[in-house]
Formats: structure tokens, sequence, C-alpha cells
């Protein structure tokens, strides 16, 4: 795509959002009851007043660095590129990070700022548990008081993440409400929020909800992107052919999109859970497949029936398990300036297994996702082609699936 | 003047308090969904909150998610709750009725289509939880456009500011949301509620109706000392919860008849 194609919103200078109001275009927005607008408000100010204090960003750094062990590496996977036979696939490590997943760069952002309000308890939801687990470590890194909400499925699925928040200090509460998934915990968070706001910080882990969250949440990530900025010219002295990153809520994607917007001959190609296939309507692809409306806050694209009720998604990956999808991506797809595409259980788990025997690394299945995708474009691209790939998270967490998947009990 | 305003200004006049109800259209089953709204009407309402089923009514507690659960199990769409208001106003002409739910509903039906078969039924005002003042500039002007009253709520945090705007959007009455919470959460402060609707009042220059928290005859009763209606949901759904089928509508009817006998009785003695 050339600089020309771009539409004028998007190019480099242009590309300013949200708006004062939090649209992205037509997406985002505050679209809450009453009873939380006012908390919405006071985040929004003690926010933008945070945001440009340097003594802030120098804290936000400092824990970055020391605490979560950033910059994170970009690696060569070089068996795998060779395996595909095209394209050289480059790893963004942000399995690498303390607590092992990209999660921690916001929740410390957002505990962060939670401290400056004064607020002493903070409440997460969580899918996976990956921002569960990482926000109970902030919590027990600054001493605040920690509630997780977790869909009861999930804490099934996710044992082992339910315990490394109980050992880090965190309640966690299972919801049995709805779908017992990520959503229902979003909503019971959103419930705990608006009756004990005075006291409380909600820590969103994606860039969804109700403004200002998305442009937070994006913000606290866009760190992964800043550094490949600077780390893919020291590795191939240019910058990678197209990014590509796993898209649930999508924080992650967004964290190494929004730098690399300005760039448009660099392509950004978001992949969402195929689950069981698009065919079989068990799947989590809300923008591949889904219509915008208006869900938990924002105006987005949601997988909806026909009457507007938010239907029950499917993905072999807890954290992608999700039937809406940040307003910033919906904003990237109807202007092209990302590409979005869908990759099934199947063949996340083939790109599992492939990355784990050709390279030592087992990577998350939400990344794995990305990675499949990445295998494909790689074969039919020209071995000086460069992909540069978001591993988002490490896949210790999901042993279980993945033996259960292979048919192997513990 | 709409129906609502008539309602509530000649309740006014009569130096009486409105009492609304809040139901989900096909809980327990979309049978009894117009039968409830009559029983409604006969036991002492004045308004109707007939709410709108949603997948994740993000703003209520748990005992209405489960209504809008049970009545999405029948399959219950905004159609469906549209229609049950055209049955409804065939034998009533005279109780408002006011659809209360989320947005994502409707935009999925189309806003234009939703007013116009909203006001082609005989709906009297449209409550979205999640469509606060600054999002709804559009959405109001459509409603409104075709006589019904658009309704928002207040919140005990919301600002001077906010309460202008929403006076300035809405009609009808204003929804005071009468403590920090869902729907069905806690108990209520009434000497709290009673320091903020005054003003509130005066500000929106219309009626202010108080729910959220309100649960039987005692606590309605203290309300509308101060308030000019209450809403009473989550205890009206409980008890549809666990009545047997055939009991649902004389409960409904002797739970609902106690609040407005308690409400009446205060006025006696105010």
């Amino acid at each position: 795509m050339g600089k020309q194609d771009l539409p004028a919103e998007v190019s480099a200078s242009a590309y300013n959002y949200p708006d004062a109001l939090g649209h992205f275009g037509p997406y985002g927005g505050v679209f809450v009851a009453e009873t939380l607008i006012a908390a919405l408000d006071e985040l929004r100010v003690e926010y933008d007043k945070l945001k440009d204090d340097p003594a802030f960003r120098a804290e936000y750094e400092y824990e970055l660095k020391h605490y979560v062990g950033r910059p994170s590496p970009v690696y060569h996977a070089r068996r795998l590129s060779d395996h595909c036979g095209g394209a050289q696939i480059y790893l963004k490590r942000e399995d690498l990070n303390h607590t092992g997943a990209h999660k921690i760069n916001n929740v410390i952002g957002q505990a962060m700022v939670a401290k400056h309000m004064g607020k002493p308890r903070v409440i997460a939801e969580t899918g996976a548990g990956q921002h569960g687990v990482a926000t109970a470590t902030i919590a027990a890194r600054l001493g605040m008081e920690c509630v997780v909400y977790m869909g009861s499925e999930d804490v099934k699925r996710q044992a082992a993440n339910v315990y490394r928040m109980k050992l880090l200090g965190a309640t966690v509460v299972p919801v049995e409400c709805g779908s017992k998934t990520l959503k229902d915990a979003l909503n019971e968070a959103m419930r705990d929020w608006v009756t004990n706001v005075a006291n409380t910080f909600y820590i969103i882990g994606t860039v969804a909800g109700p403004h200002p969250y998305p442009m937070m949440v994006r913000d606290f990530q866009k760190i992964i992107g800043e550094e490949c900025l600077w780390q893919m010219p020291e590795m191939i002295q240019r910058q990678p052919d197209a990014v590509i990153a796993c898209v649930g809520g999508g924080s992650n994607a967004m964290g190494i999109f929004y730098p690399y917007i300005p760039y448009p001959d660099v392509r950004l190609i978001g992949v969402e859970a195929g689950g069981h296939g698009l065919a079989s309507g068990q799947h989590s692809a809300s923008l591949t497949a889904g219509r915008p409306g208006v869900l938990h806050g924002n105006r987005t694209y949601l997988l909806q029936d026909e009457n507007g009720q938010i239907i029950e998604t499917h993905s072999v990956s807890a954290g992608l398990d999700y039937p809406g999808v940040g307003p910033e991506h919906a904003w990237l797809k109807d202007t092209g300036r990302a590409e979005y595409v869908t990759i099934n259980d199947d063949e996340a788990l083939e790109a599992f297994h492939r990355m784990c025997r050709t390279e030592g690394i087992i990577p998350a299945l939400e990344s794995s996702h990305a990675i499949a995708y990445a295998m494909k474009l790689a074969a039919t691209m020209p071995k000086d082609a460069a992909l540069l790939v978001n591993l988002s998270g490490r896949g210790d967490k999901d042993m279980h699936t993945v033996a259960e998947k292979s048919g192997i009990k513990f | 003047m709409s129906r609502i305003a008539s309602t509530l200004s000649a309740l006014e006049s009569a130096g009486r308090k409105a009492l609304i109800p809040f139901i989900t259209a096909g809980d327990p089953d979309p049978s009894l969904t117009v039968p409830l709204m009559h029983t409604l009407v006969d036991a002492g309402a004045d308004i109707i909150e007939l709410g709108v089923p949603f997948s994740d009514p993000m703003a209520d507690g748990p005992t209405i998610q489960r209504s809008s659960e049970r009545a999405l199990l029948k399959k219950v769409s905004l159609r469906n709750v549209i229609a049950a208001v055209a049955e409804f106003r065939t034998t009533n002409a005279s109780t408002p009725v006011v659809l209360m739910g989320y947005a994502n509903p409707i935009e999925a039906m189309g806003v234009d289509a939703f007013a116009e078969a909203a006001a082609k039924a005989g709906a009297d005002g449209v409550l979205v939880v999640d469509y606060p003042p600054e999002e709804s500039h559009d959405f109001a002007a459509k409603i409104r456009a075709l006589g019904l009253d658009v309704i928002f709520l207040v919140a005990p945090t919301s600002t001077e500011k906010r309460i202008q705007a929403v006076g300035e959007i809405g009609s009808g009455y204003i929804y005071y949301v009468s403590l920090k919470g869902v729907t069905g959460a806690g108990h209520i402060d009434v000497s709290e509620v009673a320091k903020r609707i005054p003003a509130i009042r005066k500000s929106v220059g219309m009626p202010v109706g108080v729910g959220f928290g309100i649960r039987d005859g005692a606590s309605a009763k203290a309300l509308s000392a101060v308030a000019d209606g209450v809403v009473i949901g989550s205890r009206i759904i409980e008890e549809i919860e666990g009545s047997p089928a055939d009991q649902v509508l004389p409960r409904v009817k002797a739970l609902v008849g106690s609040i407005r006998q308690a409400m009446d009785s205060q006025e006696v003695t105010a």
C-alpha cells in the first residue's frame, strides 16, 4: 500500500485519535449508565494530567525497565522461517516479560494512575488469567487490595492461573452469569466498580471499554511497537514488511500497531480467532464476521444475533474468546489501515507445536494465532521479506489445554 | 402533552405519587407479559417500565439479569416487546408505558425502525441505560420527533452541569438512581435521597422518579414523601421468580397492591 492510497485520516500527520469524547470515527465513545460517568470523568481528567507529566513517565519507564525487564528483544526465528521457505519471521518477545505476557505493561501504568488517584483497591476482569495475574502481581508490588473477576468456565480452564493470583494475595471471584466467560467477568467487574467507586480503580485489560480506557491501554502498550521501531533497523536496517498480532480485545495488537500507523509501507495484520471455522458459527472473529453495535461502554464490531443479543463465542484460547474488539481496531479496519484475518483452532495448535520444535519457544495459544498466519504469509513471500510477529505471551498456562487436545492426561 | 406528562400532572394535582413498577418483557413467559401489565395497573401502577431483555445488562444486578436470561431463552426480541405494548394498548389507553433497556438491541433493529414501531404500538417513553446524554443527541431527536419521551438517569454522583444537560435533552420524568450500585442492591438511604431531589427537580424542571433499592411498602412510602414517583423492579422480579406459573399474577398483584397502599396511606398522614 502506498502512502497516496491511505485515507487522509490515517496519514502520518493526521492520525490523531480518539477525539475528546473518545471517538475513533464512529467507534468508541462512552456508552455507560449515568452511575459510571463521574468515575470515568475523574479518570479522564487525572489521566490527562499524568500522561504528559515527566515524573510519572519516568516512574513508569523505571518500572518497565527494572520490574518487567524491558526492552523485550526482537528475535529472528531462523528455523521457523526456513521451515516456511519464504519471508524471514521476527518475534517481538513479550513472552519474556515478568508474568509472561504483554499484559503487565498496561497494568503497571494503570496501577500507578490508581495510586495517584488515592484508590487503595483495584479490580480486574480476566479471561485466560493473564491480565488477572498481571493485576494481582502489581497489586502485591504496590501493596493494594486486589479482586479479580473470572468466568467460572475460565476458572476451570485456567486453574493454574487462578492459583497464581491467589498466591499473589488476590481474591478471585468466579462469575456464574451468562456464558461464564470473559464478557460476563467484565459485566461483573463493572458492577463492582459502580458500587465501590469511591475507593476502587478498575484496571481494564484490553483496549476496549468506555473512554478513556481504549486510549489509555493503547498508550501503556505502545512501548511494544516503539521498541520495534529502533530494534528492527538494528537487525535488518529497515522496518518489516508487515506487523502481525493476534486480536481478541486487541491490546497487544494495538501496542505493536500504533507506532507503525505512520509507516504506510508496513502492513498491519490482526489475526482473529477462527475457532472451529467461520462457517461453524463457533469463533471469536468480531471484526471479520461481526457488525457494529454497543457493548461494554463502546461502539465497535460485535458478534451478535439479528436481534442485537451478544452471542457466545469460541476459541481454543481463552484470551481471544471475546465477542467485541477494541474500537480503534474497528476504525483501522474501516479505514483500511489494518487488515484482519482469521486462524482456526487447529491451525493455531499446529503453529504452537511447530514453534516449540523449531525454536524452543512455547508460545501462548493466543500468540499462536499470529504465528500461524505469519507462517502462511511467509510461504508466499521472498526470502528477503521480513515479518514481525508479536509473541504476546508464553504458553506455560496452556499446557493443560494443549495436552488435552493431544489426548494426553497428566 | 404526552401521556406521561399528563399522567404525572394529574397525580400532582391529586396530591398523589406515581408508582412505577418494572418488569422484564417475556419473563417468566411471553404469554404472561400483557396479563402482567394489566395486573400492575389493577394493583395501582401509574406508569409501567417494560424491560427489553438484553444478554449483557451491565447496570443491572443479578435478579434483573436472570429475568433477561429467562426471556431470552424464550427468544423474546425487541419486536416482540413492542408487539406486547400494542396488545396492551388494545384495552388500556391511559397507562403510559416506558421501554427500558440497552442500546444494542435498538441499534440492531435500527433507530428509525424502532422509533416508528414503538410510537405506532403506543409506547410513551424510552430509557436506554447505556445512552448518556452526550451519546444520544440524534437518538433523542428521532424519538421526540415521534412524540415519545426520552427518559434519562441521574445518579448521586451526577454533577450539576450534567443534571442540566439531562434536563435539556430529556423529557417526561427523570429517573434518579438512589444508590451507588446496580439494580436490586443494598439498602436505600432516604435522607441522602431527600437532600438531592429538590435541587434536581428544580434544575431539570420535570418530575423525579426514584429507583434502585426500593424493596417494600415502607421504603416506597418514605421515598414518595420526597420524590414524585418510585420505581420498583428487582423486588417484583423476585416475586415472579419465586411463584409457580399460575400464581404469578395474584402474587404480583398482592405485592404491588401493598406498596400502593403504603404509599397512599402516607398521603393521609402527611
